[in-house]
C-alpha cells in the first residue's frame, strides 16, 4: 500500500477491561463500524498513528507523479499523451484529498510537506524505482495502482471518516488507471518484438517491488495488532500481497508474459498462488534512501518547492494586500 | 487550408508540450493541477487541428503522424509557443501573453465560413477564455505580490516581448484566408489585443517594454533552436520504433 507501516507504534493493544472509560466507548463505537469524525474524541496514538499513515499515503500520491511524469514529453500518440497527463493530475488530486483528510486531526499541510521534503517523512518505496521504457508506463498503472487498489479498497472501510471517504473517492480513479494500465500492456505485448521485449522487461523491474508494496511480512510488523484494532489497518501485509498476486497472476499469462519467479504457480489445494519472497534486504536499504531514486526523487519535489517560494509569497503578499484594502 | 491549420493546430500542440513538462515540478499543487488541465485542454484541441489538417491534406496521414513525424521545418507555430519553460514567471507569463490572442483568435474564427473551422473554434473558444481569466488573474497577482515576484513578472515580459509581434504579422496565407473569409487577418486583431494587454499590465504594476523588435519565422517553418530538442524528446518513440503501433 502507499503508506507502508514499518515502525513500530510500540502499542499494545489492551483489553477492553483495562481502557479508561473514554477508550473503552471510543473502541466499541469502532467495533460496531461507526465512524470516527474529526471533533470526535480519540486516543493520541490513533491520531498520531493516522496522520503518520494519511501523510505518507499523501506523500505517495505527490512523489508518485514524478516516474510517470517522467514519460509525458516522450508520450508515443497524443491520445497516450493525453491520457497519461489526466492520471498524473489524478494523483496530484489524491495528494490534495489526502493532506486535507490529515489536516482534519489538526497538522498543517506546511509542516507536512517540510517533513517529506527533510526526508523525515516516507512515502511508498515503490516511487524509488525508475520508469526506463514506455511499457513502464502500462506496468505502473497495471502493477502499482493495482497493488494500491487492493488496501484502499480494504482502506473505505477504515474507521476514520474522513480517510475513509477519501478512499472512496480516490479508488474509483485508481480503478481507472489500473484499467489503462493495462490497456497499455495488451497494445505492447501485442505488438512488435521490440514491444513485447519492453513490456517483459517492465514486468521484470516491477514486479518484485509491487510486491513490496504491502510492506514487510505479517511476522515482522510488530505494530499490525493495534492498527487493526482501530481499523486504521483493514488487512494485513501478506493479505494483501496474497490478494494481489492471485488477481494478478492471470493476468500476466493474458498477456503472454512471464512472471519473474520460477516458483510462482496455482496451488490447487489452497486455490491460491504459491510465490516467492521478494529481495526483503533490498527493501529495507530503500526505506534507508538507498533505493535507484530516492534522492532524484526528493531533490525533484525540494527543487520544485524552493523554485515556487516566490510564487507562494507573492500570491500570499497580493492577497494581503487586498485584505488590508479592504478594511 | 492545411498549412492554415497547421498554424492552429503547430501553436497548441507545441505550447501543450512545453506546459506539460512542468508535470509533477510546479510550486504548488494546485498548479501541478492547473497545469496539466491546460495542457490537456491543448492537446486536446491540437487533435482537433490536426485530425482536419490531415483530412484536408487526403495523404492519409492522421493528427499522430502530423505531429509526430514532421521535422522542424514543418512546423508553422508561432515561436513564443516554443519559448522555454525557465522559471515559473516565464511560463505563466507565456501562457497569458498566448491566451491574450488565442481567445481573440478562436472568436474570430468561430465566425468562419469554413463550418469546420468554426466548430472547432466554438468548442476551443470556450476553454481559451478560462485559460485567459485564470492567467490574467495570476499575472495580476504576481506582478502585484512581493517585489520579487514583480521583477519574476517583469523579466519574463521584457523577455517574451519580442515575440507578440508574429502574431499580428500578416502574410500572403493570411490574406488569402482573409479573402475567402476563412480567418480574419492577423493584424485585424492588433488593437484589441493591446488595449486587453495595457489593461492587465495596469492592474499587475508591471511596465510595458518600449522596444517594437519582433523575432519572426515561426509561422513559416523558420524556427529557434529550442524546437529542435522538444521535437527529439517528443517525437522519440515515433521515430525510433516507426513499425510499432502504441
Ligand atoms: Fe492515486
Ligand atoms: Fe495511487
Ligand atoms: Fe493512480
Amino acid at each position: 500500500m502507499y503508506a507502508q507501516e514499518v515502525k513500530s507504534t510500540g502499542l499494545v493493544v489492551k483489553p477492553l477491561d483495562e481502557m479508561s472509560d473514554e477508550e473503552r466507548a471510543f473502541q466499541v463505537r469502532i467495533d460496531a463500524g461507526e465512524k470516527i469524525e474529526p471533533k470526535d474524541w480519540m486516543p493520541d496514538g490513533y491520531r498520531k498513528n493516522l496522520v503518520r499513515q494519511i501523510s505518507q499515503h499523501g506523500h505517495s500520491e505527490v512523489v508518485g507523479q514524478l516516474p510517470e511524469g517522467n514519460w509525458i514529453t516522450r508520450a508515443p500518440t497524443l491520445e497516450r499523451k493525453a491520457i497519461l497527463l489526466a492520471k498524473v493530475q489524478d494523483e496530484a488530486g489524491h495528494g490534495l484529498y489526502l493532506y486535507s483528510a490529515a489536516e482534519t486531526l489538526g497538522v498543517s499541510r506546511a509542516d507536512l510537506i517540510d517533513d517529506l521534503l527533510s526526508g523525515k517523512a516516507k512515502y511508498s518505496s515503490i516511487f524509488n524505482y525508475p520508469t526506463l521504457n514506455w511499457a513502464d508506463m502500462g506496468a505502473v498503472g497495471w502493477l502499482v495502482d493495482g497493488a494500491a487498489i487492493v488496501n484502499q479498497v480494504a482502506l473505505q472501510r477504515t474507521s476514520y471518516g474522513p480517510y475513509s471517504r477519501a478512499m472512496v473517492r480516490i479508488c474509483k480513479e485508481e480503478s481507472f488507471h489500473a484499467r489503462q494500465g493495462f490497456d497499455i500492456m495488451m497494445k505492447m505485448t501485442s505488438g512488435t518484438a521490440a514491444q513485447k521485449a519492453m513490456a517483459q522487461d517492465a514486468l521484470n523491474r516491477l514486479w518484485w517491488p509491487a510486491l513490496m508494496m504491502f510492506g514487510p511480512p505479517d511476522a515482522d510488523s510488530v505494530h499490525s495488532a493495534q492498527s487493526m484494532a482501530w481499523k486504521i489497518k483493514i488487512m494485513t501485509n501478506d493479505e494483501g500481497r496474497q490478494k494481489f498476486v492471485d488477481q494478478t497472476m492471470p493476468q500476466i499469462e493474458y498477456l503472454g508474459l512471464e512472471v519473474p519467479d520460477s516458483t510462482a504457480k496455482l496451488n490447487p489445494e489452497t486455490g491460491h498462488y504459491d510465490f516467492s519472497d521478494p529481495d526483503w534486504a533490498e527493501f529495507f536499504e530503500v526505506l534507508k534512501g538507498n533505493g535507484p531514486c530516492n534522492v532524484d526523487r526528493l531533490r525533484a519535489r525540494n527543487i520544485a518547492h524552493d523554485k515556487g517560494a516566490w510564487f507562494r509569497d507573492g500570491l500570499m503578499a497580493y492577497a494581503e494586500k487586498r485584505k488590508i484594502a479592504a478594511e | 487550408m492545411f498549412e492554415f491549420l497547421l498554424r492552429m493546430g503547430d501553436n497548441t500542440l507545441v505550447l501543450g508540450h512545453r506546459v506539460s513538462e512542468w508535470c509533477g515540478h510546479a510550486p504548488v499543487l494546485e498548479e501541478d493541477i492547473a497545469l496539466a488541465n491546460i495542457s490537456l485542454d491543448l492537446i486536446g484541441q491540437t487533435r482537433l487541428w490536426l485530425g482536419l489538417a490531415g483530412e484536408v491534406e487526403g495523404q492519409g496521414r492522421d493528427a499522430d503522424a502530423l505531429a509526430f513525424r514532421r521535422d522542424v521545418w514543418d512546423f508553422r507555430n508561432l515561436l513564443i509557443c516554443e519559448r522555454p519553460n525557465r522559471d515559473f514567471g516565464h511560463t505563466l507569463m507565456r501562457q497569458f501573453l498566448f491566451d491574450l490572442w488565442h481567445f481573440e483568435r478562436l472568436s474570430d474564427l468561430s465566425l468562419s465560413v469554413d463550418d469546420r473551422i468554426a466548430g472547432i473554434a466554438a468548442k476551443c473558444v470556450k476553454e481559451a477564455d478560462y485559460h485567459l481569466e485564470r492567467s490574467k488573474d495570476l499575472i495580476v497577482r504576481l506582478g502585484d505580490g512581493t517585489v520579487e515576484s514583480h521583477s519574476k513578472m517583469q523579466t519574463a515580459l521584457t523577455a517574451l516581448w519580442p515575440y507578440i509581434g508574429e502574431m499580428f504579422t500578416d502574410d500572403a496565407l493570411d490574406a488569402k484566408m482573409a479573402d475567402a473569409g476563412i480567418a480574419p487577418l492577423p493584424s485585424s486583431q492588433h488593437v484589441r489585443f493591446h488595449k486587453a494587454l495595457n489593461e492587465t499590465l495596469a492592474a499587475a504594476t508591471l511596465m510595458r517594454p518600449t522596444n517594437d523588435f519582433a523575432q519572426m519565422g515561426g509561422r513559416s517553418g523558420t524556427h529557434t533552436e529550442d524546437l529542435g530538442h522538444m521535437l527529439a524528446t517528443m517525437q522519440f518513440l515515433q521515430r525510433a520504433y516507426p513499425d510499432a503501433r502504441w
